[in-house]
């Protein structure tokens, strides 16, 4: 077992009071396993990838532990996380490709790195090289400037770099939603063969593209205001989901294959609710069609058959 | 209503403009009443720039475009501004467009100041009202707030809602969806859906071909600044002519097929050339299907 996440609590201080971002996560990782984390736009998907690897100033460790290859995370601890940073967990960040620092040529910015952790830039020159041969670029892009190298470059750039210590654990945070169809494959499929090759073990690849992450995941979780809804392998999730609110999410997608002519989908009505001061019971009950009268209780999460687990009061 | 004949565009580039970049190169389209049309491709490949040369953004190298048969091209003031009341543009990032230090609405007023001065106050807060519920935005939980409390769906719908203040003829939507969360896309891909009922002609740009799939009924596929492959959208998207399309096709992440079932390499393709030479031309394979020929 790589990562062994237990009832985590995040939340972030604000004048109003505490957002509860991450409000009792858990989930385990198996070694090699790719889990795909999908949901709306302030589920706390990047809460839960910054909290295994960095908390912001606002970010407060409420409660939960993160246990990584049998070792507990000092999440609060921004010190004792500090040694285990890139060389143990490691992030690509949500806009990471517009994040370089556009004055540094990528090889300098990487021997800089390299050097604040106490390492030789040369030792890892040829291993550096060849990752980056690996992902279709050449040790020519050193000598270039971030501004110098297309979106698809830069992402590909930031992966090699973020995994060039083999971490244990590499959070992947919208690491395509930038890019046309044709780099997201690419990036995507990248991520595959570093876990095949052994520079990462596990990976959790955040997303709000569910299609996408079905392409690479062994598991989907499915997350709704800042609590894992959902989660079962990937071919589950997609062919037979049970949570309310991930059937939703899947009959809103447009695909390619299929013909429409004048056939509509359905979207999800309503908002997610404020985490601010999250709703007692299921937080899906006031856009779920299903709810009813038992849903104002907090529901538990069954497991639906080994590997699916579900949080809905109607899963059976 | 709406129609490119043989468009060009080169822009400047280099030190003092010394060198040029064709980035759309000999571009014929036409957009019916009541149609949406798809402009997929790469990043790179020509998309924004002719949104931006219908919205006269950016002048036009060569060729022209028309409306309702007369050359848009506007000269002066007063001639741009008759043109914008019949086309508006709408663009992927939702919160560029706002000044967060003001109220969103305040989008609303500035086309009343400049196109609607004798309208008396009662009656334009019926008319925002009016477009608001027309793209299904609830006035009372988006008046009166500032940019940073809607979400990117709401903000790009009322964007959508300023357009139709205007009584447009053509919406021009550059990548409005991606920034969009998955829940929200569906909601203004149907309103697109709905605009083409009240008979709206849509230029519909974007590089997500599942998009493009649901919402037109014709598409046009870009490469390097020239148009590859045309057509009904299920022919293309069925029976795609053009190792291009075929490549990008493969790419699409799709629920009913994942990228490892297919074994197919990606097709070879001719190297981008000269862009200054005429591009092949388009040959009828099918009915409603254009292909550009081999190089
Ligand atoms: N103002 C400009 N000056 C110089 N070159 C430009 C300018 N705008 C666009 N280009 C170039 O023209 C080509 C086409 O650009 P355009 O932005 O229209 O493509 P696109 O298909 O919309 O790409 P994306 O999906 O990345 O937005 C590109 O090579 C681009 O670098
Ligand atoms: N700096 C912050 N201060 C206060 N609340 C925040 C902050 N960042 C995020 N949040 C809140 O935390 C929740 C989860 O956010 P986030 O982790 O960014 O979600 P996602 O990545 O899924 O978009 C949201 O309700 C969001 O508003
Ligand atoms: S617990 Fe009730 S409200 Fe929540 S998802 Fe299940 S049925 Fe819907
Ligand atoms: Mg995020
Ligand atoms: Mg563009």
């Amino acid at each position: 077992m790589t990562l062994e996440v237990a009832d985590l609590q995040v939340h972030y201080r604000t004048l109003k009071g505490d957002v509860r971002a991450l409000d009792g996560v858990s989930f385990s990782l198996a070694d090699g396993e790719i889990v795909g984390l999908a949901g709306e736009s302030g589920c706390g998907k990047t809460t839960l990838g910054k909290s295994l690897i960095r908390l912001d100033g606002r970010m407060r460790h409420v409660g939960g532990t993160a246990v990584l290859d049998g070792d507990e995370l000092p999440i609060g601890d921004d010190k004792a996380m500090n040694a285990r940073r890139w060389k143990e967990v490691s992030i690509i960040p949500q806009y990471s490709m517009s994040a370089l620092n556009p004055t540094r040529k990528i090889g300098k910015m990487i021997a800089e790195l390299l050097r604040a952790r106490g390492k030789s830039y040369r030792e890892f020159k040829d291993e550096l090289v060849r990752r980056l041969e690996l992902v279709g670029l050449t040790e020519k892009v050193l000598d270039n400037y971030p501004i110098e190298l297309s979106g698809g470059m830069k992402q590909r750039v930031v992966m090699v770099l973020s995994t060039l210590l083999d971490p244990s654990l590499l959070i992947a945070d919208e690491v395509t939603s930038a890019l046309d169809v044709t780099n997201q494959r690419a990036v995507a499929e990248t991520l595959v063969r570093f876990r095949d090759m052994g520079f990462v073990k596990s990976m959790i690849v955040v997303t709000h593209d569910l299609s996408l992450v079905y392409q690479i995941a062994d598991t989907i979780m499915v997350m709704y205001a800042g609590r894992i809804v959902e989660k079962a392998p990937a071919e589950t999730i997609i062919k037979s989901p049970k949570h309310p609110y991930t059937r939703a999410l899947i009959g809103a997608l447009p695909e390619v294959g299929l013909e429409y002519g004048d056939e509509r989908l359905q979207s999800i009505p309503g908002k997610p609710p404020h985490l601010l001061n999250p709703p007692t019971g299921c937080r899906f009950r006031a856009r779920c069609p299903l709810a009813s009268e038992e849903c104002e209780a907090e529901p538990p999460t069954v497991t639906v058959e080994a590997g699916h687990e579900v949080s809905c009061w109607k899963a059976n | 209503m709406l129609e490119l004949k043989h468009v060009w565009k080169s822009y400047r580039i280099g030190a003092l403009g010394s060198k040029r970049l064709t980035a759309v190169r000999d571009v014929s389209i036409d957009i019916a009443p009541g149609e949406v049309l798809s402009v997929v491709g790469e990043s790179g490949s020509g998309k924004t720039t002719i949104g931006k040369m219908v919205l006269q953004l950016t002048s036009v190298t060569r060729g022209e475009i028309l409306l309702d048969g007369e050359d848009v091209t506007a000269h002066g003031h007063a001639e741009r501004k008759a043109y914008y009341r019949k086309v508006q543009g709408v663009f992927q990032d939702p919160f560029s467009s706002y000044n967060p230090i003001f109220k969103a609405d305040r989008i609303f007023e500035t086309v009343r100041e400049s196109y609607f001065p004798g309208v008396k106050r009662a009656e334009w807060t019926a008319r925002v009202e009016d477009v608001l519920q027309g793209v299904r935005l609830d006035p009372g939980s988006v008046l009166d707030k500032y940019p940073h409390q809607l979400s990117g769906g709401q903000l790009q719908r009322m964007l959508i809602a300023r357009a139709l203040l205007l009584d447009i003829k053509v919406l021009v939507a550059d990548e409005i969806i991606s920034m969009l969360d998955a829940s929200t896309r569906i909601d203004v891909l149907n309103l697109l859906g709905e605009l083409k009922e009240r008979g709206l002609g849509v230029l519909f740009i974007t590089h997500d071909l599942s998009l493009a799939n649901y919402i037109s009924e014709r598409v046009v596929i870009m490469r390097h600044g020239a148009v590859v492959e045309a057509g009904a959208t299920g022919k293309v998207f069925t029976d795609p002519r053009h190792p291009y399309s075929r490549n990008l096709l493969a790419s699409v992440p799709q629920l009913h097929r994942k990228w490892s079932d297919g074994t197919a390499e990606p097709e070879a393709l001719e190297p981008d050339g000269d862009r200054d030479v005429a591009p092949p031309p388009l040959t009828e394979v099918d009915e409603h299907h254009w292909v550009a020929a081999a190089p």
